[in-house]
């Protein structure tokens, strides 16, 4: 038990985990699994002079999965004090991988060369941050969903829609990884 | 609004009693999602990577093993026809595929920002409350994106 609370967990206990919030939100509520609504709910919520896409009433609507969001985050906060600081053990291919990029420091989540305040501004930080998050929420919009949404209960529920968004995640990704970042770093 | 009204005026009893402890239970499944993400690791930027250059099957067995779970959870519920703890039938209603530009297209932008930030929605909340605040500016970006989406929706191909 204390293992469980403070290593990694195996991949077997978090995929089928993860896979559960399908049927536990259908089940309170008839909520269908995704996360990337809430960005669609916050710009109702918060900026004046709507697009019509955002005229809707985001509470009655969206309420729901903003507490779930707010859950996340609280849930993130938990995790990180009760386990302590976690180091990633990724393969040493891709630790090797990295290194040819510049990334020296492989404590924590995310590499501090470029996921932190002071690193913001320079190129990296910038297009890792800010053009990153930009598409993140520009693409889940325009694709109806992201990973939770398509590739989780989207492909569980074998909407063809959902594996074409999936495939797109993918193409995008590989873009990213093997040709923009090489440019970037 | 008028839809959501009318919704309301059908059963306000229903929906007074039911908010207050259905809410909170989503604030808790959230918290429970939230401590996955973190144990999972999937909220890493380095993971991601690990799953981009194909140097790891971890990502892929969670991915696959969630949405195995996931399709068997939903073939039980639609089988045995459950219903939500209000007695409501289970009804997920289907994305419309049209042409298909939108996942396509959406999918790739999304993806392109996936491997940049190294997370995708919820693991960009989670990331905040592990400590790692700048990803709040990532969200605010994320909300401009799908700010301009919103702007640019009558134009774009779906």
């Amino acid at each position: 038990m204390a293992a469980f609370v403070s290593a990694p967990w195996p991949w077997y206990i978090a995929g089928p985990v993860i896979g559960l919030f399908v049927p536990a939100l259908l089940i309170v509520g008839n909520k269908v699994f995704g996360v990337s609504s809430n960005l669609r709910h916050l710009c109702s919520a918060v900026v004046p002079g709507k697009p019509d896409y955002f005229r809707y009433d985001w509470k009655q609507t969206g309420l729901w999965n903003l507490l779930f969001v707010a859950g996340i985050l609280a849930g993130g906060f938990l995790a990180s004090h009760w386990a302590g600081s976690q180091n990633v053990a990724i393969s040493e291919q891709t630790r090797l991988a990295l290194t040819k990029l510049g990334i020296y420091d492989f404590s924590g989540l995310a590499p501090r060369e470029v996921f932190t305040w002071s690193a913001l501004l320079t190129l990296k930080g910038f297009v890792s941050v800010i053009v990153g998050g930009f598409l993140v929420g520009f693409g889940t919009a325009y694709a109806g969903g992201c990973t939770s949404g398509h590739a989780i209960s989207g492909l569980a529920d074998l909407q063809l829609s959902s594996l074409i968004a999936v495939v797109g995640f993918f193409v995008g990704g590989l873009i990213a990884t093997h040709f923009l970042l090489p440019l970037l770093f | 609004m008028s839809t959501a009204t009318t919704t309301y005026q059908q059963a306000p009893d229903k929906a007074h009693s039911q908010t207050g402890i259905v809410l909170l239970t989503y604030f808790l499944l959230g918290i429970f999602f939230g401590i996955t993400l973190t144990k999972s690791e999937v909220l890493s930027w380095f993971r991601i990577q690990e799953m981009f250059r194909f140097q790891s099957r971890r990502m892929y067995e969670i991915i696959a093993s969630a949405v195995v779970v996931a399709a068997a959870s939903v073939a039980v519920i639609k089988g045995l026809g459950l219903k939500t703890i209000s007695s409501e039938p289970i009804k997920i209603p289907p994305k419309i595929l049209g042409h298909g530009v939108r996942y396509a297209v959406g999918g790739t932008i999304f993806g392109l920002g996936w491997a940049l930030t190294g997370a995708c929605p919820g693991p960009l909340f989670a990331l905040v409350g592990n400590g790692v605040t700048v990803m709040i500016v990532a969200i605010a970006s994320a909300l401009a994106g799908t700010w301009l989406y919103g702007l640019l929706r009558p134009r774009l191909p779906h």
